[in-house]
Order: structure tokens, then C-alpha cells, then sequence
């Protein structure tokens, strides 16, 4: 039983029948992306004022991944030209390029979650302000506003840990490292606390400078503790599940190309035109998950 | 084209890749799972007729199967949930809608369009293996703590994340089962249906059953991912405590919600879910409009009456039911802005409905029908869409349905369109082809008893639900409204109460649902007796019809075609009085027996003057 149109192009439509079905496939993946995209838009502007967390995620690490991504493609649409052309050893070179810059994205991304797993928020029972604790004026507007909530490393405690971990290891107190801005302050405000520390040459003494900056809490004054982990908030939610799927369509699609490089490379001896489609056709869902990519990285990072 | 070697049993009937078997294995699931959906509206109509008694004969089976929810033999408040759940559930995404696309539209798609298999026959495959591990799934949280999922079919959060029990998560993850099948199979009949077309079947030549097979597709595609997106984000809420649906200052039980970030939307599940579930409804019943408009173009020997409308609205119906979802949300307390322009589209897209409506109608006028079982389940079909479909006008106000959302006029209403509706018309289609199939009829004699019994069924038991809902009856109540009823002994005076003539309707549709059940036998019997020892049919052709299915050998071979196919005509050349052509051996492999025919099929050359076919040129 022969199926027409595997390889060959069909006259009327100019296809062949896997380009087609990836197209199909890859609208269906618009759609999908589409829905959480919605998602996103929908929570944001459902959001309480001062809810949306405003630079947490970093900026020029996510602007190198984003680098590492359209490299990738670059070197996927080239290796599909060279194949077109014949040279299969510079195709299977390039595309070696590709996985490398696959697992160079993907290895990136695990460490900026792992540091989101370890960084933490703690919300208080008892306000503190910034005239006490000058380290945590990056945290308020103003030095004698209560501040409710600290969000920073804490000494000594790893990733995912709760209150009631720290509570069951016995800790009395923690010493968390606050961060230089706390993620309620809007972008805006955060540039004017900027402009104020620039003016009173008083500045918000940096955590990672002075380890003596850190704030002591007493656990019994802790409400609720919880890493950057999806739990966290409807932002860290939205990010980890965006980015999680993107991270197994990048998974996914390094696989395919793994496989179509080394136990499938059998095909170009036997079909050529057909190797040739298999790599244009991953080529397509590639570039559109790297263009998915594209629009993360404004909406998380950025916006 | 055949297959040259000999396939093995687990490779031919188990893991094949030919789309009839796959067509026919979908077929076989998917009837086994409406079977089970009725039989559980069987426990509910029992448990709604007679609240709080133990049901009879599968009582202590039910006990002794699902624990406590069934204690003494009895449904009891939460398993009666469960079962509403997974009624609406498998009915949909495990029964009708494999059936229509998955069994109908792999079976039929290829050989209408002329092609000897689908475009990716493995896909395929792989299409049906993960619709059976989804239905399994679905069956399995039965059993699972807590039972089966009990927020409804439409899993509204926050509700279905905080019913204790793991069914949900088994609900969630079989359904992304379900749309990954369903995802592969509409690749594979778009692709089919583009790229697999003989030459010289146009667009304009295509059977309107691969115009609504198409356009069903398309709605798959597109509008069942954003189901998809909801179901990963709840999975989250359900796994990773995330609040994608729970919203602030969320109270379960008068308490609190705790360890909740919260921040998030009930609604936005409503609109992810109503996204697809709109679209949905299309799914349901657009190929069964394709399977009626083969069986009556078939049984009035005519051709089908503005078969151009009818691929128009087809397409206009494609488009519309993705604007609108929002009028299954009305109640939710949307502005005004909003709820009339989901109104407006609404009643839009009722527009292209009666068109086609119309158009098998008009098919009707002056034909010579024949009441074959297949004609009579079509006629029924038209009866029931139009009590569907005019029953539904009201549901597109809001503020008509904002009375009515919650009753049982809306149950009465969808399942007017879905059960005398499409199965109906499922019916019609497994009469019609069964014979192509097997090779064998199915008894005439035991399909009208089945035909007349089910009709009166199914009105019986979906006419009084729009009473009751009129009459203030709401829909989910797991006592049938017995609380709300004159005869409960506080409601005394109470104007308003449900009145006795509403509640003995309770019964009624009881009754009617057991016979509609017994109603099913001389089917299962029909079907199964047919296939092994069925009269044989005379000729490839037996309903002497004009598509490209029958120009197969009987029944289809791996490959489907023996001669090389070309169309030269409109599927349904019907009512042909002067025939000029001299009858030629392949005419009289039609089932002709020499006869002058009625019909040309599609692939039959185009008549000329002087009697010699013409080997025309196929536009593209």
C-alpha cells in the first residue's frame, strides 16, 4: 500500500503531505500557546494593584538564551540548505551545533529556575519598616511605611523549603538577604528609589556585599513563607508553566533532530528527498518554538 | 494496490494501519462507550424517579464495586455527581465524537475522497491507542479514592479542585489523551482530504459528508489545544498547588481557604473550556448533517438541493462557532457589552443551520423516497434538529436564558440535537454502510423495530425535561427535585413548588430510558447476526449510489481501490431520465442487472452526443 505524495509535491497544492500535516500541527500548537498566552493576559489584568511582580527574572541571562534560541535556528535553516545541496557533513555538523545550543538553552533555563527554587518570600505578622532596617529600603516607597513582606536569599536553607520544614528542622529564627528592590514596587517606583539613593548618596546596603546586612526574623513572626516555586503567586505560576512546556517543546524537538542525525541518517542513503522533508519539517516546529520563545521572553522579563 | 503479503491477527485487527479496520475499531469502542453512558443515566433516572432507594437487580454490584458512594445499593448524593460527570463526559469525548470523526470519518473519508489509505496510516494508529488508554483512564477513576470526577462534564473549578478526590486528576489527565488522539486524527483527515484527492475531484465535487469530515477537523484542531492549555493549568492547581482558577479570599465549607497564593479566575476556565466546548457542539453535529445528506441524496434519487449552500454554511458555521462560547457563560454575570455581542453571533450563526435545514428539506420535495432504515433515521434526524435546534433560540438571549440556563429545558434542548439527533444519525449511517463493510445487509425487520422504538424513547423521555424546565425544574438536583416538589411536607402552600404532574414526569423518562435501552438489543443483535450471517449483498453497489465508496470491491481491501480512480462529476447525479449513454461493463458492475439507470456514479466517464465516453480533462 502506497501513500502518494510522501516526498514528491503535489501539483495543485505544492506540498507534500508532512509539510502539510506540520503546518496543521503547528497551528494547533498557535492555538494552544494561544490559550496560556490568554492565560497570561487575563491574570495580569485580573491582578490586585501591586500584585504582578515586576523584576524578578534576569534580564540579560534570558537575553542570552534568547540568543542561544534564534542561533539554533540559524544553524537548523542552514543545515536543511547544505542537506538540500548534498553536503551531508557539514549538515550533520551544523545541526551538531544545534544541539549544543539546545542543551546550552535548556541547561540556562534549569539554573534560573533552580535559583528561583532558592529564593524566598517571607510575609510577616509583625511590619517592619526601613528606618529600622535600613537594608530593606529597596522594599518600600517610604523609610516609615510597614513593610509585610521580605523577599530574598535565606542563610542556610536550600531550595523548597516552607514554614513548616523549617519549623519540623527546629529553627528559631531565620536570617534572610534581602533584595536590593522588593518585586511590589512597579518598575516606575523602583526607578524613582533608584533616583533618591542617587540624590542622598544613602544607599540600600546590597546584600551580596555585606553579609552583615541581613535581617534576623523570629519564625513565630513568619505567616506564610514560600520559594519562587509555581505555588508562590499566579506570576510565578504562569512563568514556570509557560516556560515548562516551552522547555519539553525544546526537549522534544532536540530528540527529533537527535534521531533523524544518527539512527535515522540510514534514510539519506535510501531517500534523500525524504531525509531531506524529515529535516524540514522539524525545521518548521523548531523555528516556531524558538518564535514562542520570542514572545516569552518580553512578556516575563520584560513587560 | 492490495497488500501483497498476508498480515498476522495482532498486525491486521489490532495495530493495523488501515484506515477501515481503524475506522471500524473506533466504531466498536466508541458504541461500547455509549453504552455504558446510557447505562449510567439508567442509575441516575432511577435514582431521580425514586430518591433515596436502592437500586434495583446492579444494586449490590454497585456496592460491592464502588464502596461507600453506593452504601445499601443506594446512589447517593456524590456518586449520583460522579455519574452526571462522566455520563457527559463519555458521551462526548469518549462516544459521539469518536464515533462521527473517529470511526466515520476514517472509515469513509479516504474511500469518498478516492484514496487507498490515509494520509499517515500509522498516525493513525496511533490516534486510536491513545483514545483507548483515555477511555480507560476515564473508567478507571471509577474506582480511585473518592470515585470518579463529580464537578460535571465542564470540570468548573474551583469546585473541581476542591471536591476530595483524585478522579479529577484521572478526568484531566485521560482528557489530554483524548485531545492528543483527536489532534492527530483531524491532521490526518485534513491532509487526506487536500493532498489525497483523485484527480478530477474538485472542491465543488466533494461528498458534503468530507465537507463537514473537513470542517469537523478544523474545529478539532483549533479549538480543542485551548482545552488543553485549561487542563495542564488545572492540573497545575491540582499538583503543584498553583491558583490559576482559585480565586482570592476563596470560603470551602463556611472556612478559609488555606495555602493558596489565590489570584487567579473561575472564569478563565469557563473560557478556555467554552472555547472548545462550542466548537464541540459542531463536532457532534456536523458530520452526522454529512451522513444524513448521503442517505437522503441515496433514498430520494435526486440530487441534493443547493449543495453549494450547504458547503457554504458549512464553512460559515466553521468560522462562527469560534465566536461563541460566552453564550454558555451568560449566567456567570457578564456585561451587557459583552453578552450582546455573544448573543449576536449566536444568533448568527443559527443562520447557516436552517440553510441546511432547508436544503435537506427542499432534497425531500417530489423525490420518490425510499424508506430504507437508513432513510427513516435521517427523516427522524431532521425532526429532532429542528425540536434542537428552534428549542435552542432562547438560549441565545440572555435574557431568556438566564431563566432558563439552569433547568432542565437545556437538557431537553442539547440532547434533542445529540441523541434523537446525531445518533440518530449515526444509525442511518451504520444501515447505510454496513452492507459496504461486511458485505452482508442488516435485517430489515429488526432495524424498524429498533427505528420505531427508539423515536418514541427518545421523545418520551427528552419532550417532558423541556416541561420540567419550564416548570422551574432545575437541572442536577440528585433527588429529582423531590425537596422542591408540592408533596415535600415543608414546601406546603409554597407557590411555585414543582406541581405532581411535573414530578410524575420523573417517571415517565424512567420508564422510557429502560425501554430506550431494551430498544438498543435488536440492535446489538442486528448488527452482530448481520455481520456474520446477513444476506449477502448482490452487487458492490447495492444502494445503486453515485460516491466513490462504491466502486470498491465489496468489502474493501487493503488499498480500497482495484482500478485507477477519476471523477468527472457532482457527488449526487441522481434522477438522470435520459440516459443516452449504451450500458457498458462497467455500468453493469453498479448492481445494474442491465437495467437503465437513475444515476452516474462520480467516476463514470461524462456522456457525448455521439455515445463515446470522453476522457475528460480533470480541472484540479
Amino acid at each position: 500500500m502506497k501513500i502518494p505524495y510522501t516526498s514528491e509535491i503535489r501539483e495543485d497544492t505544492g506540498l507534500y503531505n508532512a509539510k502539510i500535516g506540520m503546518w496543521l500541527f503547528l497551528a494547533s500548537e498557535v492555538m494552544l500557546f494561544g490559550g496560556l498566552f490568554s492565560a497570561y493576559v487575563f491574570l495580569r489584568i485580573g491582578a490586585r494593584e501591586g500584585e504582578w511582580p515586576h523584576g524578578l527574572l534576569n534580564i540579560p541571562i534570558g537575553a542570552f538564551n534568547t540568543l542561544v534560541l534564534i542561533t539554533s535556528s540559524l544553524t537548523v535553516a542552514l543545515s536543511w540548505t547544505t542537506l538540500k545541496a548534498g553536503d551531508f557533513q557539514r549538515y550533520r555538523r551544523l545541526q551538531i551545533v544545534t544541539l549544543v545550543c539546545a542543551a546550552l538553552f535548556l541547561g540556562i533555563k534549569s539554573w534560573e529556575y533552580y535559583d528561583k527554587f532558592s529564593h524566598y518570600e517571607i510575609w510577616l505578622n509583625k511590619p517592619l519598616t526601613a528606618k529600622e532596617y535600613p537594608q530593606l529600603a529597596g522594599h518600600s516607597t517610604e523609610a516609615d511605611l510597614p513593610i509585610t513582606s521580605v523577599v530574598g536569599h535565606i542563610e542556610g536553607v536550600g531550595p523548597f523549603e516552607t514554614l513548616a520544614s523549617l519549623q519540623e528542622a527546629g529553627m528559631s529564627t531565620v536570617k534572610i538577604h534581602p533584595d536590593a528592590f522588593h518585586y511590589r514596587l512597579t518598575a516606575l517606583q523602583q526607578a524613582e528609589r533608584r533616583k533618591v539613593e542617587k540624590a542622598t548618596g544613602v544607599r540600600a546596603v546590597h546584600a551580596e556585599t555585606d553579609e552583615h546586612a541581613n535581617v534576623s526574623i523570629d519564625v513565630s513572626h513568619i505567616a506564610r513563607m514560600s520559594a519562587f516555586v509555581p505555588k508562590h503567586g499566579t506570576f510565578f505560576a504562569t512563568y514556570f508553566t509557560l516556560t515548562g512546556l516551552h522547555a519539553l517543546h525544546v526537549v522534544g524537538g532536540a530528540l527529533a533532530f537527535a534521531f533523524i542525525l544518527w539512527p535515522g541518517a540510514r534514510m539519506w542513503r535510501d531517500d534523500p528527498k525524504r531525509y531531506t522533508n524529515s529535516v524540514e519539517c522539524v525545521g518548521l516546529f523548531w523555528h516556531f518554538v524558538d518564535l514562542v520563545w520570542i514572545f516569552l521572553f518580553p512578556i516575563l522579563y520584560l513587560l | 494496490m492490495t497488500a501483497s503479503h498476508e498480515l498476522g491477527f495482532v498486525r491486521k485487527y489490532i495495530f493495523s494501519v488501515d484506515h477501515k479496520v481503524i475506522g471500524i475499531q473506533y466504531l466498536l469502542t466508541s458504541l461500547t462507550f455509549l453504552l455504558i453512558g446510557l447505562t449510567l443515566m439508567l442509575m441516575m433516572r432511577w435514582q431521580i424517579a425514586n430518591p433515596g432507594q436502592p437500586v434495583p437487580v446492579v444494586g449490590g454490584l454497585l456496592e460491592s464495586a464502588l464502596g461507600e458512594p453506593a452504601g445499601e445499593g443506594k446512589i447517593s448524593a456524590d456518586l449520583y455527581n460522579s455519574f452526571g460527570a462522566m455520563h457527559g463526559t463519555i458521551m462526548i469525548f469518549l462516544g459521539v465524537v469518536p464515533l462521527v470523526f473517529g470511526a466515520f470519518g476514517n472509515y469513509l473519508v479516504p474511500l469518498q475522497v478516492g484514496a487507498g489509505d490515509m494520509a499517515f496510516p500509522k498516525m493513525n494508529m496511533l490516534s486510536y491507542w491513545l483514545y483507548v488508554p483515555g477511555g480507560l483512564i476515564m473508567l478507571v477513576s471509577f474506582f480511585v479514592p473518592g470515585g470518579a470526577a463529580q464537578a460535571g462534564w465542564t470540570s468548573y473549578p474551583p469546585l473541581a479542585t476542591i471536591i476530595p478526590t483524585d478522579g479529577q486528576t484521572y478526568w484531566l489527565v485521560a482528557m489530554l489523551f483524548i485531545i492528543t488522539s483527536s489532534l492527530l486524527g483531524s491532521i490526518n483527515i485534513i491532509t487526506t482530504v487536500i493532498q489525497l484527492r483523485v484527480p478530477g475531484l474538485t472542491w465543488m465535487r466533494l461528498p458534503f459528508f468530507v465537507w463537514t469530515e473537513f470542517v469537523t477537523a478544523f474545529l478539532l484542531l483549533l479549538a480543542f489545544p485551548p482545552l488543553e492549555a485549561g487542563c495542564i493549568l488545572q492540573l497545575m492547581d491540582r499538583l503543584a498547588g498553583t491558583s490559576f482558577f482559585m480565586p482570592h479570599g476563596l470560603v470551602v465549607s463556611g472556612q478559609p481557604a488555606t495555602g493558596l497564593s489565590g489570584g487567579g479566575s473561575p472564569l478563565l476556565w469557563q473560557h478556555l473550556f467554552w472555547f472548545l466546548g462550542h466548537p464541540e457542539v459542531y463536532v457532534l453535529v456536523l458530520a452526522p448533517m454529512g451522513i444524513v445528506t448521503e442517505v437522503i441524496a441515496n433514498n430520494t434519487r435526486k440530487p441534493i438541493w443547493g449543495y453549494r449552500y450547504l458547503v457554504g454554511s458549512v464553512l460559515a458555521i466553521g468560522f462562527l462557532s469560534m465566536v461563541v462560547w460566552a453564550h454558555h457563560m451568560f449566567v456567570t454575570g457578564m456585561g451587557a457589552g459583552i453578552a450582546t455581542f455573544f448573543q449576536t453571533t449566536t444568533t448568527i450563526i443559527s443562520i447557516p443551520s436552517v440553510v441546511i435545514m432547508t436544503c435537506l428539506m427542499l432534497s425531500l420535495w417530489g423525490g420518490s423516497i425510499r424508506f430504507t432504515v437508513p432513510m427513516l433515521f435521517a427523516l427522524a434526524f431532521l425532526s429532532a434538529f429542528g425540536i434542537g435546534g428552534l428549542t435552542g433560540l432562547p438560549m441565545a438571549l440572555p435574557m431568556s436564558d438566564v431563566a432558563l440556563h439552569d433547568s432542565y429545558y437545556i437538557i431537553g434542548h442539547f440532547h434533542y440535537l445529540v441523541a434523537p439527533g446525531t445518533i440518530f444519525a449515526v444509525f442511518a449511517g451504520i444501515y447505510y454502510w454496513f452492507p459496504k463493510a461486511t458485505g452482508r445487509h442488516m435485517n430489515q425487520k429488526l432495524g424498524h423495530v429498533h427505528f420505531w422504538g427508539s423515536l418514541v424513547c427518545m421523545n418520551l423521555i427528552f419532550f417532558p425535561m423541556l416541561i420540567q424546565g419550564l416548570a422551574g425544574m432545575e437541572r442536577r438536583m440528585s433527588d429529582g427535585g423531590y425537596n422542591y416538589s408540592a408533596a415535600h411536607p415543608s414546601n406546603e402552600g409554597v407557590v411555585g413548588a414543582l406541581s405532581g404532574t411535573v414530578m410524575q414526569l420523573n417517571g415517565v423518562i424512567g420508564w422510557a430510558v429502560l425501554a430506550l435501552g431494551a430498544f438498543q438489543l435488536p440492535f446489538i443483535y442486528n448488527f452482530f447476526s448481520s455481520a456474520f450471517a446477513g444476506r449477502r449483498v448482490e452487487s458492490d453497489n447495492p444502494w445503486q449510489a453515485t460516491t466513490l465508496e462504491w466502486q470498491t470491491p465489496t468489502p474493501p481491501p487493503h488499498g480500497n481501490f482495484v482500478q485507477e480512480m477519476f471523477v468527472y462529476r457532482e457527488p449526487y447525479a441522481y434522477s438522470l431520465s435520459h440516459s443516452t449513454q449504451p450500458l457498458t461493463s462497467t455500468r453493469k458492475s453498479n448492481g445494474s442487472n442491465g437495467k437503465i439507470l437513475d444515476f452516474e456514479t462520480q467516476n463514470q466517464p461524462v456522456a457525448m452526443a455521439n455515445g463515446n465516453p470522453a476522457k475528460q480533462e480533470a480541472p484540479v
